[in-house]
């Protein structure tokens, strides 16, 4: 076990090293003047874009500079913007909306994804299987921002049932809708795997054990059946809560959320480096590290894997 | 002096062909297709969308610039079935005009990481060992990068202006687009090749002196390609999605070029007055990508022997 962990996260370094090499290239070897536009109307004054350029390195050569900016990010200094904001401290004041925008989009993959799946695939080939297979089908061909677009203006402005926005108050209840939105996509997901896994889970030995010895319907299916074809669920589940804690760009922008996604996507629009590049490796470190919690959990959940 | 054994092979044969109707894989499963409904529908949506992309004049009368700012926003009548946007274009033309630009990203995209994906997967599981490894982990790297995120990060530092040809900047969404998503293709060709590799008629071949190339392209290639085709198939609807999604944060397409994506993102400042103009190109979308995600569906069903 202790070797397992120890070898995935060795493993997670070039992984780490290689993404974060890209988006540094990408942001900061751009052609054009970086100090463009950054004093307003007037040319930056010489002392600032000296002050700059040595507090960026950017007379270095590209790698040099990225080594230096990964030798700070190992002492745990993500470095400030142009403006003098730490990176560090921005992330952490986005991160909490983040998560709780994560944690109502999991609720309702749980709920409604789980649910429909378990109803779809009791009852294969009936009447609720087609509308759960269909209405799967349909919610993943919309793309997230037209889903958010037209709930937006239905339950938020026509029939004001939710909050159109959430702006600077990130209350669970206003978190309701973009949670939906935001789970949308996934909760389709989580049906179809769930409904699969069901199904195949119903024709297995130990199920028609557990029938012929006379067990009621509601235990066969409650305890034998479910814990089974809940292990792949939840692997599902678990690495979307690690890509949802990266931040949705577009739900977060819809319904201008404070959080990780719209502060990345400000700050690329900004060309604001700094923050694009410590954001982004934040991301990619979290979702690697969620994703290795669910292999291990895993393992846990169904002890014929093991990771000796 | 006729020489007496092909006489008597093709007697042996003759009977047995004709009795059981040996069905090749190919000829089994378009049986399997043209009796699924969803096939069908998805076949003639996907017919349909391919033809307004090819010949958009075959739809309408008018083109995409004949605007009257006199109509600006007014809403869906007899004149007009979908109503005017704000400049005052009919919204149907843009509609119809718009599959163009978004079929075309959707469709280049996906040949584009077929190529890069295809030929690293099967050189990746061909190959195997220290090729296997660095290509790979590089799959791993892109694949940590979220493909709404690079290609926002990638077309933000390759902006273009409102004088760029049009073709161009379909070409730097495609890129984008592929330059991030071919890991996706990459895994699935791999792991398709390394259930080949070891058939017997590749051994055969290589028993027989056939290099590596020819054993690449003669037979692993053609045995391996069809569950990655489908994958494909499935990815332009994801492909249409993201081109769409990016354009409505403004770095996708721009303005000179009629696309789905740029008419939801005008939309959205005026959705309280007229929803129309987002209603009909989200829906449009929707249905497009709902059709390839519905025909690449139907035909892995069909070519996949275990779910019968």
């Amino acid at each position: 076990m202790g070797r397992y962990v120890a070898r995935r996260l060795l493993q997670m370094i070039p992984v780490v090293i290689g993404t974060t090499l890209i988006i540094y290239t990408l942001v900061w070897s751009l052609p054009g003047d970086p100090f463009a536009g950054r004093c307003g109307a007037r040319p930056c004054p010489p002392a600032y874009v000296a002050a700059m350029t040595d507090k960026y390195n950017l007379d270095d050569f590209w790698l040099v500079a990225y080594f230096k900016y990964l030798g700070n990010l190992l002492t745990g200094d993500f470095g400030e913007t142009f403006q003098g904001l730490s990176v560090g401290e921005e992330l952490l004041r986005a991160y909490p909306t983040t998560a709780k925008l994560a944690l109502v989009a999991i609720a309702f993959e749980i709920l409604i994804g789980i649910g429909a799946g378990i109803l779809a695939g009791l009852r294969r080939g009936s009447y609720i299987d087609n509308l759960v297979l269909v209405s799967t089908l349909v919610v993943v061909s919309i793309p997230v921002f037209v889903i958010g677009s037209v709930l937006q203006l239905f339950l938020g402005m026509r029939w004001g049932i939710f909050p159109a926005t959430v702006g600077g108050d990130a209350s669970l209840y206003n978190l309701i809708l973009p949670g939906f939105v935001l789970a949308s996509l996934s909760l389709a997901y989580v049906a179809r795997l769930t409904r699969t896994s069901l199904a195949e889970n119903r024709r297995a030995d130990y199920v028609r054990t557990a029938v012929a010895k006379g067990l009621p319907q509601r235990r066969v299916i409650g305890v034998h059946t479910m814990r089974n074809s809940l292990i792949p669920v939840v692997t599902f589940i678990g690495a979307d809560f690690g890509a949802l804690l990266g931040g949705a760009i577009v739900t977060e922008g819809i319904f201008n959320v404070p959080g990780v996604g719209n502060l990345i996507f400000r700050s690329i629009t900004a060309r604001d480096g700094v923050m694009v590049t410590g954001a982004v490796t934040v991301l990619v470190l979290v979702f690697l590290l969620v994703n290795l919690l669910v292999d291990l959990i895993y393992g846990w959940l169904d002890p014929r894997i093991s990771h000796g | 002096m006729a020489d007496p054994t092909p006489p008597v092979a093709t007697q042996a044969e003759a009977p047995e062909t004709t009795e059981t109707a040996v069905r090749t894989l190919g000829r089994d499963a378009w049986h399997d297709l043209v009796r699924k409904p969803t096939f069908i529908i998805s076949a003639v949506l996907f017919v349909f969308f391919v033809t307004i992309a090819i010949v958009p004049g075959l739809f309408t009368s008018l083109s995409p610039t004949d605007c009257a700012l006199a109509l600006s926003r007014q809403g869906p009548s007899g004149a007009a079935w979908f109503g005017y946007d704000n400049n005052g274009c009919d919204v149907y033309t843009h509609t119809i005009y718009g599959a163009r630009a978004s079929i075309m990203v959707g469709v280049l995209t996906a040949i584009g990481v077929l190529l890069i994906g295809g030929v690293a997967g099967t050189v990746a599981g061909f190959y195997g060992r220290a090729t296997d490894t660095v290509v790979s982990r590089l799959g791993d790297v892109f694949f940590g990068i979220p493909l709404l995120l690079g290609a926002l990060i990638v077309l933000v530092s390759f902006p273009g202006g409102a004088d760029t040809p049009q073709l161009v900047t379909i070409g730097k969404v495609v890129l984008a687009l592929a330059a991030l998503g071919w890991p996706q293709i990459m895994r699935i060709t791999r792991s398709s090749v390394l259930q080949v590799r070891s058939a017997d008629y590749v051994q055969a071949a290589r028993a027989l002196g056939a290099g590596g190339t020819r054993m690449i392209l003669k037979h692993i290639v053609p045995n391996s390609i069809a569950p990655v085709i489908v994958v494909a198939t499935i990815a332009i609807g994801g492909y249409i999605a993201a081109e769409a999604t990016l354009s409505f944060l403004g770095v996708g397409l721009q303005p000179p070029v009629v696309s789905w994506g740029l008419a939801i993102s005008r939309a959205q400042d005026y959705v309280r007055t007229s929803p129309h103009m987002l209603l009909f190109p989200a829906s449009a979308l929707s249905l497009c990508v709902l059709a390839f995600i519905m025909l690449g569906d139907a035909i892995r069903d069909a070519l996949d022997p275990k779910l019968r």
